[in-house]
């Protein structure tokens, strides 16, 4: 049933010859003078579960609307299954939609606001009997079905929208910001839940989330959106590990960001100076630019050790003293300021328990990465 | 409890509702007077009650009033509806400040320019038809009082409808399309029975209002279409009479039974939610 | 096939996104213009014409057809006569001040009363509020009537109850005077002061309140400096509530005020009988009192539905 579980194209949009199941091309949308969305090609494939990833306002409500056909676009188009879907109305589109408010008709059981799609599509009541029953053992809301959304609770409504979004079998199933309204406990169950449901039965989903671990656990691919636009797509992985720009490395996780100039650009190495650091950079990759360009190293919180001795690998090595420490549980967060004033931020695992010997305030660190931890960004 | 009331706010309270109700209790308690003098207390009677029932003048304004209510109050409500819903969702339109305009001046309108107005121009549409399509005079009467409640009604019933679609969630009728459901059929299916605790809210609005009038419907009702308000009128104008006192007794009654209920079965339908 | 699709998405969006031209919008804007807007420009016109003895309609004709195609017959004798003729000017300012009086008086009475249920313990709330609405629902005339009883002179309740009292030892005229046109006016239009400022007060943040005597402001400074300006909204709805409709009040200076200085609700309909010319341009004279206030209701029922 799985084509993500499939062991010929896991990631079918490194296959050459698979083909996009929904295409975007050249999508706009402006509202008056506001450009929502602007000039978006995207191409998902089937049974993915891409997430739009952005800020508020950043245009991904926009898109996901414009896909339900609850928008219409300015400009460009949008193909689903290779039919193009610039005339088709929301009511007739293969497209189903979990809003954020879920939007649960409150004057409904549970069960008739999952059976109201199919009756609009004139199915035999006994099949519709049948189908939502089937769905509601999915979401295990049986014994709730004679219920009113008012009589259940936040999750239990959530998994009645996801229920009646499901239950027509879309080609396509939108959800905006799914579990946006839940707490963070029930968040993370229901992440899990929602990707084992997606796998059972097979069905596209695209999912809008401003939050960016709901995104990278869910998905499997990402689309991180700005000011309209799409910066990046990737999964979860090449997103967090090999960001395109400052705004992505910044958006999703936390990270230290270096200006620098390049020194040498060999085919599988960079030497570059920072000054903001008052040291030489070098990474494992080239990047193809000419010395003296402009740019800007990215290295995570976690890649990056503390110590109070000097390690022996001298590349990547700063000084400095520690100005703030969080303790967090599973981890530590240390601030660290060096000679030239900039504050870099190292996190490291609390392996054992004493408090012994632990790097506190004030304390001479020198700080080190891999060469292979950095990552270096033009914009 | 938010607070507790200053001694001050307390005893305000307790003279207002004083205020507010000592004048229906006066005239409930002598509506069982013997006396024909209403007002000077002589001995219990149901007499004013009896008259009342054979009062054939009386009887025949009820029916009029009754008949005049419930249609117009159904006319207002379906244009009420469709004024509210145009208001809070067309925000941007043609005319929709002039729109805005006629649907709530009815509402702050004073009833001697409305009823003069609306008389003037039925008599100018009466000569109208009359002189272009040779069509008989329809006169004052029913009609011309149907469509005048009507009009003010409508004021009303949009007012209620559009608080009630304020509080719309739009995206219900979004998920509606986006399962399958015609616009049509959103419209019946979704958005008509969301709000129609506003519209039947506005109905009882417009059907009272239209029972109570009688400034607008002095100007526009003709012989032998007089309301109770009119009938009434016409009796109080000559001083009290324990006839009306009954009748009076009779309304307040009805109104009072239906508005705590309709309260008690809202009150306990939101306590099951 | 592509045609029908297009067809129905043509239709969707002229339901989700209407432009003006829908028949929704129409059959209300017809009525309503037909029945409630060309009247009020009616009445503009016959304000203008001469009154006429037995003939259908009373007065000249507004539009004559000549030699010369249509004329417009324009007089303006009768708001000449306004100026000659001062009881018609009396009865508007007496009318202005009557309604003036009665607002302020319902704004007194109805502030205390909706601050007292807006801030009374959830299960009383409702119950006050039912009985506020209450009265607003009964007969408007019979609560009118209900008045004559109680401040008649002979056999008045009130006069009989002050006299066994022996505060008087005379009867007083209170009905058939001005004062019981006040009365009147308060208790029948306290409910529509009640409500909006009731819906303002309710919504009050008590944190706000809180706030402020934390600062070290007392509770009369705290009424003044932060409930008053906050409910500000629902103050003007309830005076303009109350006002707008007391100036063309008809029914209760006729049942209870005093016959010989009409007011000008009473006057448009006692001249209409034989006049309707100077009816309409009393009517018109009403407008042109209560214009700015109906401006400032609209102004705000606008920005009402707007913010929405």
């Amino acid at each position: 049933m799985s084509e993500k579980g499939k062991p010929g194209s896991p990631e079918p949009w490194r296959d050459k010859s698979s083909k996009p199941y929904i295409r975007i091309e050249h999508l706009v949308k402006k509202f008056g003078e506001f450009t929502a969305v602007n000039d978006v090609s995207l191409s998902i494939y089937k049974g993915e579960l891409f997430s739009l990833l952005g800020g508020s306002g950043c245009g991904k409500t926009t898109l996901l609307r414009m896909l339900a056909g609850l928008e219409i676009p300015t400009s460009g188009k949008i193909f689903i299954d290779d039919v193009d879907m610039a005339t088709v109305p929301p009511y007739e589109r293969p497209t189903n939609m979990m809003f954020q408010s879920y939007a649960l008709f409150p004057h409904m059981t549970v069960e008739k606001n999952i059976a109201f799609g199919l009756k609009q599509d004139g199915i035999a009541r006994s099949l519709i009997a049948e189908r939502v029953s089937d769905i509601l053992d999915l979401v295990q809301m049986k014994p709730y079905a004679k219920r009113k959304p008012h009589q259940l609770s936040g999750g239990q409504r959530q998994r009645v929208a996801l229920a009646r979004a499901l239950v027509k079998r879309p080609k396509l199933l939108l959800l905006d910001e799914p579990l946006g309204a839940l707490d963070k406990r029930l968040r993370e169950q229901t992440q899990f839940e929602l990707m084992n449901i997606q796998e059972k039965l097979g069905i596209t989903f695209v999912v809008v989330t401003h939050d960016q671990e709901e995104a990278m656990t869910l998905s499997t691919r990402i689309g991180v959106m700005n000011a309209g636009q799409i910066v990046q797509i990737g999964t979860p992985q090449e997103i967090y590990e090999f960001p395109g720009t400052r705004m992505v490395a910044n958006f999703i996780g936390s990270v230290n960001i270096f200006a620098g100039r390049v020194i040498e650009d060999e085919p599988d190495y960079v030497l570059l100076h920072s000054d903001e650091a008052n040291a030489d950079l070098y990474i494992s990759h080239g990047i193809a630019c000419a010395p003296g360009a402009e740019v800007w190293v990215a290295v995570r919180p976690e890649k990056i050790v503390a110590s109070r001795t000097a390690p022996a690998e001298t590349r990547n090595q700063l000084k400095g003293i520690i100005k703030e420490v969080a303790y967090m549980g599973n981890l530590s967060v240390y601030l660290v300021k060096l000679e030239t004033g900039k504050i870099v931020k190292v996190t490291m695992p609390n392996q054992v328990r004493s408090s012994e010997n632990r790097l506190t305030w004030d304390d001479h660190v020198y700080l080190s990465w891999l060469s292979t931890s950095g990552v270096v960004l033009h914009s | 409890m938010k607070r507790g009331l200053s001694l001050f706010v307390l005893i305000c309270m307790i003279l207002g509702f004083i205020f507010l109700y000592a004048p229906i209790i006066v005239l409930i308690i002598f509506s069982f007077n013997k006396s024909k003098l209403v007002t000077v207390w002589q001995e219990f009677s149901f007499d004013a009650y009896v008259n009342l029932v054979n009062n054939k003048q009386i009887l025949d304004a009820v029916w009029v009033s009754l008949k005049v209510a419930s249609l117009s109050a159904t006319l207002a409500a379906i244009l009420g509806t469709i004024c509210g819903y145009v208001l809070t969702r067309f925000t941007k339109f043609r005319g929709r400040f002039l729109f805005l305009g006629l649907v709530s001046a009815p509402l702050v309108m004073p009833e001697v320019i409305t009823g003069l107005a609306m008389l003037l121009m039925f008599i100018q549409l009466d000569g109208l038809l009359q002189n272009i399509f040779g069509i008989e005079p329809v006169g004052r009467g029913l009609v011309t009082l149907i469509i005048a409640h009507t009009t003010f009604a409508t004021a009303y019933v949009a007012v209620v409808v559009q608080s009630r679609l304020a509080g719309f969630d739009r995206s219900l009728e979004e998920a509606a399309a986006d399962l399958g459901a015609r616009p049509f059929k959103v419209f019946f299916l979704i958005t008509l029975p969301i709000i129609a605790p506003g519209i039947i809210a506005g109905w009882l609005l417009a059907f009272t209002l239209s029972l109570d009038d009688v400034v607008i419907s002095d100007f526009t009702s003709g012989p032998g279409a007089s309301t109770l308000p009119l009938v009434i009128f016409s009796k109080v104008r000559l001083g009290i009479s324990p006839e009306i006192n009954a009748l009076a007794t009779i309304l307040i009654l009805i109104v009072s039974v239906g508005i705590i209920s309709a309260n008690i079965i809202g009150r306990q339908r939101e306590k099951k939610n | 096939m592509a045609t029908a699709k297009q067809k129905n998405l043509v239709s969707f969006l002229q339901k989700i996104k209407p432009n003006g031209s829908s028949v929704t919008i129409f059959i209300p804007y017809f009525w309503l213009t037909l029945f409630f807007l060309l009247p009020f420009i009616l009445i503009f016109f016959i304000s203008l014409t001469q009154p006429v003895d037995f003939q259908q309609p009373p007065h000249t004709p507004i539009i004559t057809s000549t030699e010369n195609g249509l004329q417009l017959n324009l007089y303006f004798g009768n708001y000449q006569a306004l100026t000659e003729d001062q009881i018609y000017i009396l009865s508007i300012v007496n009318s202005v001040k009557i309604a003036t009086i009665s607002t302020l008086c319902c704004l007194l009475i109805g502030f205390p009363m909706a601050y007292g249920i807006a801030r009374s313990p959830d299960r009383w709330r409702n119950t006050l509020l039912m009985m506020v609405i209450l009265p607003f629902w009964t007969s408007f005339l019979i609560r009118v009537y209900a008045w004559i009883g109680i401040l008649g002179k002979e056999n008045g309740l009130l006069n009989g109850f002050l006299m066994w009292l022996g505060v008087i030892d005379q009867p007083l005229d209170i009905l058939y005077s001005d004062l019981a046109v006040y009365i009147g006016i308060v208790y029948s239009y306290l409910p529509f002061m009640i409500l909006p400022l009731y819906a303002t007060l309710e919504k009050l943040d008590n944190t706000l309140l809180e706030a402020a005597a934390d600062l070290g402001s007392k509770p009369t400074n705290t009424f003044f400096a932060i409930t008053v300006p906050l409910t500000m909204p629902g103050i003007i709805a309830g005076c303009l509530l109350v006002f707008i409709p007391a100036v063309g009040e008809f029914v209760i200076p006729e049942l209870l005020g005093d016959s010989s200085s009409p007011l000008i609700g009473q006057q448009v309909r006692s001249v209409f009988s034989y006049d309707w010319p100077m009816a309409s341009t009393l009517a018109m004279m009403i407008l042109l009192v209560l214009v700015v206030p109906i401006f400032i209701f609209q102004y705000l029922q606008n920005k009402q539905t707007v913010t929405k």
